[in-house]
């Protein structure tokens, strides 16, 4: 007998959904499923609350930047938050802004930088949602001086699975606020936050590149500016052997003070904001596509050669004003340029990202570049970044340093490259290390154990048996660390 | 915390699943009680496929399995009026869900009531509007966004040589059917990009309820000679826009050429 279009629960919300294939931003790890879009806080109370009655898992996505499993689910249905996304108010005297959660970085600057203000942290894309940003607690290039995501939110909105909404502070229920912040949607969906801004006086920021002959040259430059500097960054060629290992170029950037940009009228204007409309004559849509044709490991060596000599020379320059949006969201000069991976199924890329405590970051990381090279699996792209510790249950936050590396992934080669990216692991936990999971896909239950603390882990269990009594909110992520702890096997739930 | 041996037996990593739906080959046809919707139906069960089959004839649907039975692929029907736009999102999804990885999604539900000369019905008109054009745009939708994600597919369109012109005989049905070509060129300009193909079909005349006892047609083809033709140019990739059989091309390029003065002097 032909069936009827069912009239589940969930249809009868009438909130927008599709069913598409949902995966991370890397590209290799994802999963067909059902996906909503509610266009308000109440629409999202009621499919939580239906998804918690009926035992449906969800899994809660904003823009799908995590590169990982964060945001995609084998099971159940994924809600899509970026519908929820109106700037609520702010508050011009104390800097404070009030948003959805679905609310993106790109709205939130577009609206600040007009009132005199910048969003105190920002990614380097602008992307990811405010919700995004706090469950998985980002950092910008600015977290050694100011702390990641996490510490610029005053108050939050939580929606619990059964739908009742939880307010939350340093103040109100600080444990539950401590447990939230990174919590990687697994506790509830964040659908209001209010978030301090910081003032500036200018659209522009001031940079100066510094070029370092190798890693620990590029620390010591960075360090000597952890008093001073705003934001740090260094850019690191992997492919540089010997006594040049991980040689590169350090970013450092200064806000300017009230009146020293005689055209701030004039730069605080969006329109001053734009990234270029093209690269080298090519549309910037388009460029992925001779990225693609470099993308190798003779091109990327390339690649990185070129920019180390460009830098080289842009170090000679004196300091120079570049735009908050040029400066921070550097992903974003080439949209899609995650394409010159390769679109092909299995293909696309990791980024590894571990983070190690100051004393013996250095050590660590060369031996780190060292494997890859051995083993064949050059970073394209590695990124150094400082960093301060936080409180944060879940934490990956600590008194040092972490190294951003991109791997392609070729699905001949997947397994080795896993492979080394355990032994890396090996090497990051046994100095201390911590890692981060907006970024990860190659960790198990047993490396998450071992570099958080067993009664935080403890904590945060118990609180998410209290507030997802019947665990529906997770993700590939959530089964791939947590439930190997939890359970021996797959949650007893209707595959939906 | 710090002990290693302690740990050791715990998994040091899991690979993240992969899709478990990547072996079987789907396709969803709307409006596939009858006509050429019925036909890609019949075709692509023969070849082996899951074809999800949607009608607002459940009777039609039934017979269709039933028929269907001992063939290498399978017929998942659905019941649904294509004006119940709100159903379309979950009756998608459990079809897609259904018929695993989705090679091929076909709108070919369309009606062209009969319409006088001095007749102005609205009522007609809206009919054809919601089925030929807004049905269309809803499931069509929901394709491109299945299909943009997973970076493959192809989405075919049932349109008419009809959508060309607006002719004096159903102004509805020319204006949806021309609605629906340019709706689906502008999904082939945004879909093209991830490897997606879009294809516009035109049908001349087709041997299928929608024509019967219909006079003055010549070049009629059978409906099952035109899925054959459909489905081996979805396959090729050459066309954006086939006419079945592809001689009417040559009569929509003169059709469309006549100039306004004379088309509407003209009693075509």
């Amino acid at each position: 007998m032909s069936a009827a279009v069912p009239h589940d629960a969930l249809s009868d919300l009438l909130v927008p959904s599709s069913y598409r294939f949902v995966e991370g931003w890397g590209m290799v790890s994802g999963a067909y499923a059902r996906v909503l879009e509610p266009r308000s806080r109440e629409e999202l109370q009621a499919v939580m609350a239906t998804c918690h009655e009926q035992r449906i898992p969800i899994c809660l996505r904003g823009s799908g930047r995590s590169y990982g499993d964060a945001n995609h689910s084998t099971q159940g249905i994924v809600i899509d938050l970026r519908g929820v996304n109106r700037i609520l108010g702010f508050d011009a005297e104390r800097g404070q802004v009030e948003v959805e959660g679905g609310v993106s970085f790109e709205q939130l600057w577009k609206y600040l930088l007009p009132l005199g203000h910048w969003p105190s942290v920002v990614p380097g894309t602008m992307a990811p949602t405010m919700a995004g940003a706090a469950a998985m607690n980002v950092h910008g290039k600015n977290n050694f001086k100011v702390g990641a995501t996490g510490d610029q939110i005053l108050e939050l909105d939580l929606v619990l699975p059964s739908g009742e909404v939880r307010t939350t502070s340093r103040q109100q229920d600080p444990e539950l606020f401590r447990a939230v912040i990174g919590s990687m949607g697994f506790l509830g969906c964040i659908s209001r936050l209010v978030i301090q801004t910081k003032p500036v006086y200018s659209g522009q920021v001031r940079v100066a590149a510094k070029s370092a002959p190798n890693l620990r040259a590029m620390m010591e430059d960075m360090a000597a500016h952890v008093g001073d500097a705003d934001y740090l960054v260094g850019w690191v060629d992997g492919f540089a052997k010997g006594p040049a290992l991980g040689r590169g170029l350090t970013h450092i950037a200064y806000h300017l003070k009230p009146g020293e940009d005689p055209n701030a009228q004039a730069t605080l204007q969006v329109s001053h904001q734009e990234l270029p409309a093209s690269i080298l004559g090519f549309p910037k849509s388009e460029v992925w596509r001779p990225l693609r044709l470099l993308n190798h490991d003779r091109g990327m060596r390339l690649l990185n050669s070129v920019k180390h000599f460009m830098g080289k020379r842009e170090a000679k320059r004196k300091p120079y004003l570049q735009s908050h949006a040029g400066f921070n969201f550097l992903l974003d000069y080439v949209p899609n340029w995650k394409f010159a991976y390769g679109r092909q199924t299995g293909r696309g890329l990791i980024q590894y990202q571990p983070f190690v405590p100051k004393e013996r970051a250095a050590e660590v990381f060369e031996r780190i570049l060292e494997l890859c090279q051995e083993r064949g699996f050059v970073a394209y792209l590695g990124v150094l970044k400082r960093h301060r510790p936080d409180d944060y249950l879940l934490t990956h936050a600590l008194d040092g340093w972490s190294l951003a590396l991109d791997f392609k992934v070729d699905p001949k080669r997947r397994g080795q490259l896993w492979d080394l990216c355990d032994a890396m692991t090996e090497v990051v936990l046994e100095a201390g290390g911590r890692f981060y999971f907006a970024k990860d896909l190659v960790l198990g239950a047993g490396a998450f154990q071992r570099f958080l603390p067993a009664d935080d882990l403890a904590k945060f269990r118990a609180l998410k048996r209290t507030l997802d009594p019947h665990g529906v909110l997770q993700s590939d992520l959530y089964r791939r660390i947590f439930e190997p702890l939890d359970h021996p096997g797959p949650l007893p739930l209707t595959d939906f | 915390m710090n002990d290693p041996d302690s740990v050791h037996d715990a998994p040091v990593r899991r690979v993240a699943a992969q899709s478990t739906t990547a072996q079987r080959r789907g396709a969803i046809v709307v409006g596939a009680s009858s006509g050429i919707g019925a036909a890609l139906v019949r075709r692509l069960v023969r070849e082996g496929y899951t074809v999800g089959a949607v009608a607002r004839r459940g009777d039609l649907l039934d017979a269709l399995q039933e028929e269907m039975k001992l063939e290498p692929g399978r017929v998942v029907p659905l019941v649904h009026d294509v004006g119940q736009v709100d159903e379309v999102g979950p009756a998608f999804a459990t079809l897609a869900q259904e018929v695993g990885q989705l090679e091929f999604f076909v709108y070919a539900a369309g009606v062209m009531p009969a319409v006088e000369a001095q007749e102005y019905n609205t009522e007609k008109d809206q009919l054809q509007v919601q089925v030929n054009l807004m049905g269309a745009m809803a499931w069509c939708n929901q394709a491109a966004m299945l299909f943009h994600s997973q970076r493959s597919g192809t989405l075919i369109g049932i349109g008419s040589i009809a959508g060309d012109r607006g002719r004096k005989g159903n102004p509805a049905y020319h204006a949806t059917k021309a609605g629906l070509a340019t709706y689906l060129e502008s999904l082939r300009n945004r879909l093209s990009e991830v490897g997606v193909h879009v294809l516009t079909v035109k049908p001349g005349f087709v041997d299928t309820p929608m024509t019967a006892g219909l006079e003055g047609l010549f070049w009629v083809i059978s409906a099952d000679k035109a899925a054959e033709t459909i489905l081996a140019s979805a396959r090729r990739r050459f066309w954006n826009t086939r006419y079945v059989p592809l001689r009417w091309w040559a009569v929509g390029m003169v059709i469309r050429s006549i100039p306004s003065f004379l088309f509407k002097r003209m009693n075509i």
